[in-house]
């Protein structure tokens, strides 16, 4: 059996996927996240809770309405998404040109709600939720075994992600929203709704992290807890990151999760705070964050 | 630090002390009697709890009202500094004065080490940043060896305090974590109210310029840390004496998260605020532990009715009001 510093490669190959699966849910948050903070300013705490909803709208689509995995995907963000806008348009709106630490305070107390709700109703045990049947088992690479769901989960992610890129740099709308996050006045001045485009934006965000959330349902269980459990950890991804760049929120979300990864294989006492070290040395080496600007 | 700045502290001396008027001092006299009293009429082990977070919240303030930081991981240095003690007291053997200085000690430590990552980037990022290193304290204390994981270190002996009073006697320890308390609020006041606190509420409001005056804010900033730990720190060994037991609860970020509403809830920046903040959070999680109605939803609806329609908390909010009395009357008078 190949060894690679005395690791047999099937060993490291298979930490490296899930590694890269974490990296996909790390990625596709801190994605949303930096969309959100870019337009309005605000760190949204409740970006967990809301990654929750998404995965507990599938759940619930499934029990209640028989509505299965492949519906739930398009439908469980564009219902959170919704959720979003409503969030936006009663409270987030009024907060800003405030301190962005009370846009803070404002979504971490959100989320604490919608986490409590849950927890109130389906206690902190997770729920199972099913793969589709399409994507059951798994293919031989030759090198290793590979579970079906867990590669559509990275591609879902990256063409998620390059889509939002895409979206974001490439297009019309893309541009009307980062000219509004340089300089919003001068934005709405030639004509632009831009109280409706931060509206969209935080739908936009929001809907992603839901998406998120139904990735994870089959590969984690759908727990009220599981949002609070990443969205620290995608809080110390963004640091590294720095919320400047799009696509440095992409990179940094695989890049850590990969490195998590890898430290299961070699030091599995330290895979749960390797993220939190490494935030440690980029903030000693570059303060910014490793695509930020400096502030 | 302050000597390299003679004109500028001498102008902060300068400034007009607060008039210390008959009815502060009445009002400081009937709320030390009513702390002596209030064990006959209140069980005293809620009473010792609210005490611990009141100091809590108000050490916490220091950082996010007198210096404008806002930490999401103080609940490192509360939960920190219980297992500090108590691991001493109950290891090690020492006195419950010694144990709590250990927890004090192991508190300032740790808010030295978080400081010195955190302070490198401003507002939000500090927030992200102390939020991501108290979760790493937590994985840390979840499987270090001395914290016993999820069982935590339990019948923490409370032992005699300088050898002499017998803190068994629910009495005797009541007036220590009160003699604590209120040692820990004048300090508190005497910081931010020294030089040394007038600088930090510069960087508050306009750190460009503090910065620009030549003061080193990093270093101030780290002060501030160090200090608003230390005395949550010095909270946290209380409370493990007081319950005898020290658990993950006190270092997970739900408890950070409770000390800024506390202190959102009274008012930021004031000296008092945070004590009726904790007062009400803490009387409200008995209450509601009673009912069985999940505690996280309703502070969760506080949290975001206070961002929403009072920021300025309750006390924050009486000061407001008194003070546009005032000069509604200066108004009248003069015109």
């Amino acid at each position: 059996m190949t060894m690679i510093f005395g690791i047999p490669l099937p060993a490291l190959l298979g930490q490296l996927l899930i590694g890269l699966i974490n990296g996909s849910f790390y990625a596709l948050l801190s994605l949303g996240l930096a969309i959100i903070f870019g337009m309005l300013r605000i760190i949204n705490f409740a970006h967990g809770a809301q990654y929750m909803l998404g995965a507990f709208s599938a759940y619930l689509l499934l029990t209640f309405t028989g509505i299965g995995y492949w519906g739930a995907l398009i439908l469980a963000p564009i219902l959170v998404g919704i959720l979003g806008v409503v969030i936006e348009r009663l409270f987030l709106r009024r907060l800003y040109g405030l301190d962005p630490l009370y846009g803070l305070l404002f979504t971490f107390g959100l989320a604490l709600t919608l986490e409590g709700t849950f927890r109130y109703f389906y206690g902190s045990s997770g729920q199972p939720y099913a793969a589709p049947a399409a994507l059951a088992g798994g293919t031989n690479l030759g090198f290793m075994f590979m579970p079906n769901y867990r590669g559509w989960v990275v591609v879902a992610s990256l063409i998620v992600c390059i889509g939002t890129w895409f979206l974001i740099e490439k297009t019309k709308l893309g541009a009307y929203l980062r000219a509004a996050t340089e300089n919003a006045t001068l934005v709405q001045v030639f004509g632009v709704n831009v109280p409706v485009l931060l509206t969209l934006t935080y739908g936009l965000g929001v809907a992603l992290a839901a998406f998120a959330g139904v990735l994870a349902a089959p590969v984690y269980q759908v727990s009220p807890l599981m949002g609070s459990n990443i969205i620290i950890i995608v809080f110390a991804v963004v640091v590294v990151g720095g919320m400047g760049s799009i696509m440095g929120a992409i990179v940094t979300g695989y890049l850590l999760g990969i490195a998590e990864g890898l430290t299961k294989v070699f030091y599995p006492e330290a895979s749960s705070i390797v993220i939190f070290v490494i935030m440690a040395f980029v903030l000693l080496l570059r303060p910014a964050g490793l695509f930020g600007r400096e502030a | 630090m302050t000597d390299a700045n003679p004109t500028i502290r001498t102008t902060l001396r300068a400034e007009p002390a607060v008039p210390v008027s008959g009815a502060r001092i009445a009002v400081l006299v009937i709320a030390l009697a009513f702390l002596i009293g209030a064990p006959f009429f209140v069980y005293p082990i809620f009473l010792m709890k609210l005490l611990c977070f009141a100091l809590f919240a108000c050490a916490f303030n220091v950082l996010l009202g007198y210096t404008g930081l806002l930490s999401f991981g103080h609940a490192t240095f509360f939960g920190g500094a219980a297992y500090f003690t108590a691991h001493a007291v109950k290891e090690w053997g020492l006195s419950p004065e010694l144990g709590i200085l250990v927890g004090v000690a192991g508190a300032a430590l740790l808010g030295l080490i978080m400081g010195y990552f955190a302070i490198r980037r401003q507002g939000i990022y500090f927030a992200m940043i102390t939020l991501a290193l108290s979760q790493m304290f937590f994985f840390f204390c979840l499987q270090a060896k001395f914290t016993h994981g999820e069982d935590g270190i339990q019948s923490v002996p409370r032992g005699h305090f300088f050898g002499l009073l017998d803190l068994n006697d629910s009495l005797s320890m009541y007036y220590t974590v009160t003699a604590i308390f209120v040692g820990g609020l004048f300090l508190i006041w005497r910081f931010v109210h020294s030089p040394f606190g007038m600088i930090l509420r510069s960087i508050r409001e306009n750190e460009p310029r503090a910065i620009s005056l030549g003061y080193s804010v990093a270093r101030y900033k780290l002060g501030a840390f160090v200090f608003s730990a230390a005395l949550a720190g010095l909270a946290g060994a209380v409370k493990a004496l007081v319950f005898q037991f020290a658990t993950l609860t006190d270092v997970a970020w739900q408890m950070s998260g409770e000390v800024i509403l506390m202190t959102l809830l009274g008012g930021i920046g004031t000296i008092f605020g945070p004590i009726f903040g904790s007062a009400l959070v803490v009387g409200l999680g008995n209450y509601l532990a009673t009912t069985g109605f999940p505690v996280t939803i309703i502070t969760g609806i506080v949290f975001m009715v206070c961002v929403l329609v009072f920021r300025r908390g309750i006390v924050g909010e009486i000061n407001a009001t008194r003070l546009a009395q005032k000069l509604g009357l200066a108004d009248r008078s003069s015109g």
